[in-house]
């Protein structure tokens, strides 16, 4: 097998993760989605490092995960602070950036 | 002494600047501070005048630097004053004529409420005027210039409670507007050919420019002279002038304002010598108008208006010898100067009159009037034999010389030239013994005025009569004093130059034909109105007449040649203003908002939209990535 | 399996490993997506992330397998359980499509983005590969931290600085100030008789014998459920235990039994006190 597959995997996952940020609308499911989209990446990063023989990738993906962990928390604030004042986790209902 | 001719235009500017500032505590002296300034002034002008004449021919210009007015770069003007032969007559002319007036308008203005800012503005008008005539680069002229249109203005509406006054300032100040644009591009067309518009090194470079340069300058110049010398044709406003009051009249005819156009065309002289065409112009113009005022003075019955068409004729005379060059500018202002007494003296004889005659100004309601005001007779009448060109006074001196000159023309030019001005002559003699006839021979045709009080005419206060005097006695000894060994002309010649013409005629025989002219022109008056009694309302006359009447229907050729044409292109464009203009813009604006509402539909707040469009953009650059890189 | 990884090949035991756990992955991720509650996709995503960590081990990558699952798997995943706990565990999200067009835009979009990333990846010249062999050598973690602390040291400290600011903005995001006293007894007491609807306090739920509880709603004079007397939390998440009728059919047995017992002779003593009770009622 040829851990080309790898990266096949990580670009099917991120489609799919995009799909879902594109679909949902509760806002943590959207959330979630955008998770799965860089582990996706994370994924190929990691394969990237095994086909060149090297532990950048490595490096890549974990500052990756670094910053996915921080994102996740403000992420979470705020829909936590957006459902508190609206009552409502749906990403349709903010939608006040209108004419 | 070169600091005394700042003074000189200080002093009647501080008269106005009190005056006009000083308010009602001034109201018992306001008079007599105007005359008096206007006669230091006067008197400055004569300590100055004495001190040239101490000097050397050549060496007689004084030049008085006080400030730089605007330096920026290579553009500088200077506030400066010159004061040469030129200046210094005209200098005398405007403060002495000037202070009589003054002293005139003491009696004549004695009861009107609003004396005092009307002796602020003849003191202003005299501080413009000095400004003008002692510039020493044409920006400064320009300023007196202006400042000569505003007194006018206010002088002339000086009544302004009548609609007619106030009509009549408003439409000199616009005729004066447009010789004004004419001088300000003359100004502009100086500084882009010679870099300066100071006298000095505009008049001895002046033939260093192209012809046709100095021909366009010379034109705009001329513009400018019509305007404010009411030559035509931006002679209109004259006439309506004689709203104003009387001494005001005289004034602007005798010492100032009309005055003004001379005096730029003699100082420019060394660009018209250059510019042959703007010289025909010039003579055409001043051909034009002395037969053209003259005339209109044949036809008024309002002795004030005949006295204004008699001005623009005169004034015509001046342009015409101002306009044949250094053969001519001598007798221009040789002219001036005496006209500057004879017509001052004939205003402010007919201002005596009106004044005995409850403001009556129809000569066809005067008649008989020399045994009730024998003072006015005796100076108007002076007057009168100096204008018509009576040998031996004033007029016969200068106007002489003129008519010669313009036969000096040479070719047909001269003869159609010096024709023109002979039958001028004979016109002036016509219309100023028909004035003389009318108010003070025949039999009384007074009028009761509105108010129903028959007129009683007695002679003018003292402080009105000795100014006629003392004009009279100019009117009378001027041209013959000047004459004398050919004082003027060598007193001038240094500035103006002056070249002998070779006319075809000789001197004596100008002068017999002049006589023989003079004498059919008050013989056909006689003939008219002396024998006869003379019609109280005036006969309704030929077409000509009626013409004449009618300022040789100058007003209806403006009305219909320029408001009317105004108004329609007015109209026109303000039709291509709402289609083309509006509906560029409008239509734009349409377009942008029609598009904007279509765009805002992407707009709906919804992030997941958004969404989509940023990845599908990011696909888009993805392939369009890949698609380089596969080519 | 690291000696695998370490090495230019790959062993028929990962090719399988892969097919299997690569089916499970992707099943995970559509779960995620398309489960109607987002707990299932939360736990949907936590699979996925496990088989992902596999995957990263497998790659030789052991200090970033392990901390998928510690990190990922368990703090992040968490949080997300957390935040759909509060949010409410059991809501439901529907999934019909309410903005116009964007289903299909979104299905274009990402059908060519997916079909771009593929045909990418397979025209890369990707035939050869070097293994992790000499890189791994010192130890996986060793080499990642000799990386970090040098060639990454600046990316490293700026994380740090990044994760501090998450973590203020975290708690700036979420705390709320009180902008004034929160309304006491006597204003919600002023606020209800001004509303007019309530103006005693609300009803008590139920208390019975065996069902004292929150949950069970107090009965109105003719026996059906008031739901008032519940709490709205409940209400809204269909928890109310409704025990009117069986404390009906009780009663009616008892009067029956009671009933017997008058007519046909005594029962126990505490049965028919009682029942004499609630027959006096």
């Amino acid at each position: 097998m040829n851990p080309v597959n790898y990266l096949y995997l990580a670009a099917v996952l991120f489609t799919i993760g995009a799909a879902g940020v594109l679909i949902r609308r509760n806002a943590i499911v959207v959330f979630m989605c955008v998770e799965l989209m860089l582990n996706a990446c994370n994924l190929a990063f990691v394969t990237f490092s095994r086909l060149h023989g090297n532990l950048d990738g490595q490096i890549i993906a974990f500052f990756t995960m670094v910053v996915a962990a921080a994102e996740v928390v403000i992420g979470l604030a705020i829909i936590v602070s957006v459902f508190r004042t609206r009552h409502s986790a749906s990403v349709d209902d903010a939608s006040l950036l209108k004419l | 002494m070169e600091n005394l001719i700042g003074l000189l235009v200080a002093a009647p500017l501080l008269g106005a600047a009190v005056l006009l500032c000083g308010g009602r505590r001034l109201d018992r002296v306001d008079h007599w501070i105007g005359t008096l300034l206007a006669a230091v002034s006067f008197a400055l002008g004569a300590v100055l005048f004495a001190d040239l004449l101490g000097k050397d021919a050549g060496a007689r210009t004084l030049t008085s630097h006080l400030f730089s007015w605007v330096p920026v770069g290579g553009f500088r003007a200077d506030v400066a004053f010159r004061l040469d032969q030129l200046s210094m007559t005209f200098v005398l002319l405007i403060t002495g004529v000037g202070t009589l007036i003054h002293l005139y308008s003491v009696g004549y203005m004695e009861h009107d409420e609003r004396r005092r800012r009307f002796f602020g503005y003849l003191n202003l008008f005299l501080a413009a005027m000095l400004l003008l005539v002692l510039a020493d680069n044409y920006l400064l002229l320009y300023v007196g210039w202006e400042g000569v249109g505003l007194a006018s203005y206010l002088l002339i509406g000086f009544w302004q409670h009548k609609p007619s006054a106030a009509t009549a300032a408003k439409k000199a100040f616009l005729v004066n507007r447009v010789g004004d644009m004419g001088l300000s591009i003359a100004i502009m067309l100086m500084f882009t050919t010679f870099g300066t518009f100071a006298f000095g090194p505009v008049l001895t470079h002046a033939t260093d420019a192209g012809e046709g340069k100095l021909t366009a300058i010379g034109l705009m110049l001329l513009l400018a002279a019509c305007g404010k010398s009411a030559q035509v044709p931006l002679q209109s406003w004259l006439g309506d002038a004689m709203e104003g009051p009387t001494p005001v009249s005289a004034l602007i005819h005798a010492a100032t304002m009309v005055t003004a156009g001379v005096y730029l065309i003699t100082r420019s002289g060394a660009i018209f010598n250059a510019a042959p065409d703007a010289q025909t112009a010039v003579v055409t113009v001043g051909a034009v108008t002395l037969l053209f005022g003259a005339i209109v003075g044949c036809a008024k019955d309002d002795i004030k208006k005949a006295l204004a068409g008699s001005t623009m004729s005169q004034i015509g005379y001046m342009i015409l010898a101002a306009g044949l060059g250094p053969v001519g500018y001598v007798f221009a202002i040789m002219h001036l100067v005496t006209h500057g007494f004879f017509k001052a003296g004939l205003f402010l004889g007919a201002g005596s009159v009106m004044h005995g005659m409850n403001d009556e100004v129809d000569m066809r309601r005067y008649g008989g009037l020399r045994t009730y005001m024998p003072v006015t007779f005796v100076t108007f009448g002076l007057g009168y034999l100096a204008i018509i060109g009576f040998p031996g006074l004033s007029g016969f001196f200068s106007k002489d010389k003129i008519i010669e000159a313009a036969f000096a023309k040479g070719g047909t030019e001269g003869w159609i030239l010096g024709g023109a001005a002979l039958l001028g002559a004979a016109i002036t003699a016509y219309y100023m013994t028909r004035v003389m006839i009318l108010t003070f021979f025949g039999e009384k045709r007074w009028q009761p005025d509105a108010d129903g009080n028959r007129p009683h005419p007695h002679e003018s206060p003292r402080t009105m009569t000795i100014p006629m005097v003392v004009l009279a006695v100019g009117s009378v000894f001027a041209g013959g004093l000047f004459s004398i060994n050919d004082t003027f002309l060598k007193w001038l010649e240094p500035v103006t130059g002056h070249a002998e013409g070779n006319s075809p005629l000789s001197a004596i025989e100008v002068t017999a034909a002049t006589m023989v002219v003079l004498v059919l022109g008050v013989a056909l008056a006689w003939a008219q109105y002396g024998r006869g009694p003379v019609p109280v309302t005036a006969p309704r006359g030929n077409a000509l007449v009626r013409a004449a009447r009618r300022d040789l229907l100058q007003d209806d050729f403006n009305h219909v040649v320029l408001v009317r044409g105004g108004e329609e292109l007015t109209r026109g464009l303000v039709r291509a203003d709402h289609s083309v203009v509006d509906g560029i813009v409008n239509g734009t604006a349409a377009a942008v908002g029609g598009l904007s509402s279509r765009m805002r539909r992407l707009q709906n707040g919804y992030a997941r939209s958004y969404a989509v469009s940023m990845f599908g953009g990011a696909a888009v650059l993805i392939a369009a990535t890949l698609l380089m890189r596969a080519v | 399996m690291s000696a695998l990884a370490a090495a230019g090949t790959t062993s028929i035991g990962e090719a399988v490993q892969f097919w299997l756990l690569a089916t499970v992955a992707v099943l995970g991720a559509l779960a995620t997506v398309l489960m109607k509650k987002a707990v299932h996709s939360a736990l949907s995503l936590a699979g996925t992330m496990i088989v992902l960590a596999v995957f990263y081990l497998a790659n030789g990558a052991y200090f970033l397998g392990i901390v998928q699952i510690v990190v990922y798997t368990g703090a992040i995943m968490m949080l997300f359980l957390f935040v759909v706990m509060l949010v409410g565990v059991t809501a439901a999200d529907s999934l019909k499509e309410t903005i116009r067009g964007q289903r299909l835009l979104a299905g274009l979009c990402v059908l060519g983005f997916g079909i771009l990333l593929i045909a990418g990846i397979a025209n890369a010249a990707l035939k050869d590969f070097d293994g992790l062999g000499q890189a791994n050598s010192g130890g996986n973690v060793q080499g990642l931290a000799a990386l970090v602390f040098t060639k990454y040291v600046f990316a490293f400290e700026i994380t740090g600085a990044l994760l501090i600011t998450a973590a203020v903005g975290a708690m700036v995001l979420t705390h709320r100030e009180r902008a004034q006293r929160p309304a006491g007894q006597r204003e919600r007491a002023e606020a209800r008789i001004r509303e007019g609807k309530h103006v005693p306090p609300l009803p008590a739920p139920g208390v019975y014998a065996r069902h004292n509880a929150v949950d069970i709603p107090g009965l109105l004079p003719d026996g059906t459920p008031s739901e008032l007397t519940v709490n709205p939390t409940l209400r809204a998440r269909g928890q109310i235990r409704d025990v009117s009728g069986e404390a009906l059919q009780e009663l009616a047995a008892l009067e029956q039994r009671s009933a017997e017992w008058v007519t046909g002779g005594r029962g126990e003593d505490g049965r028919s006190a009682s029942g004499a009770k609630e027959a006096r009622k």
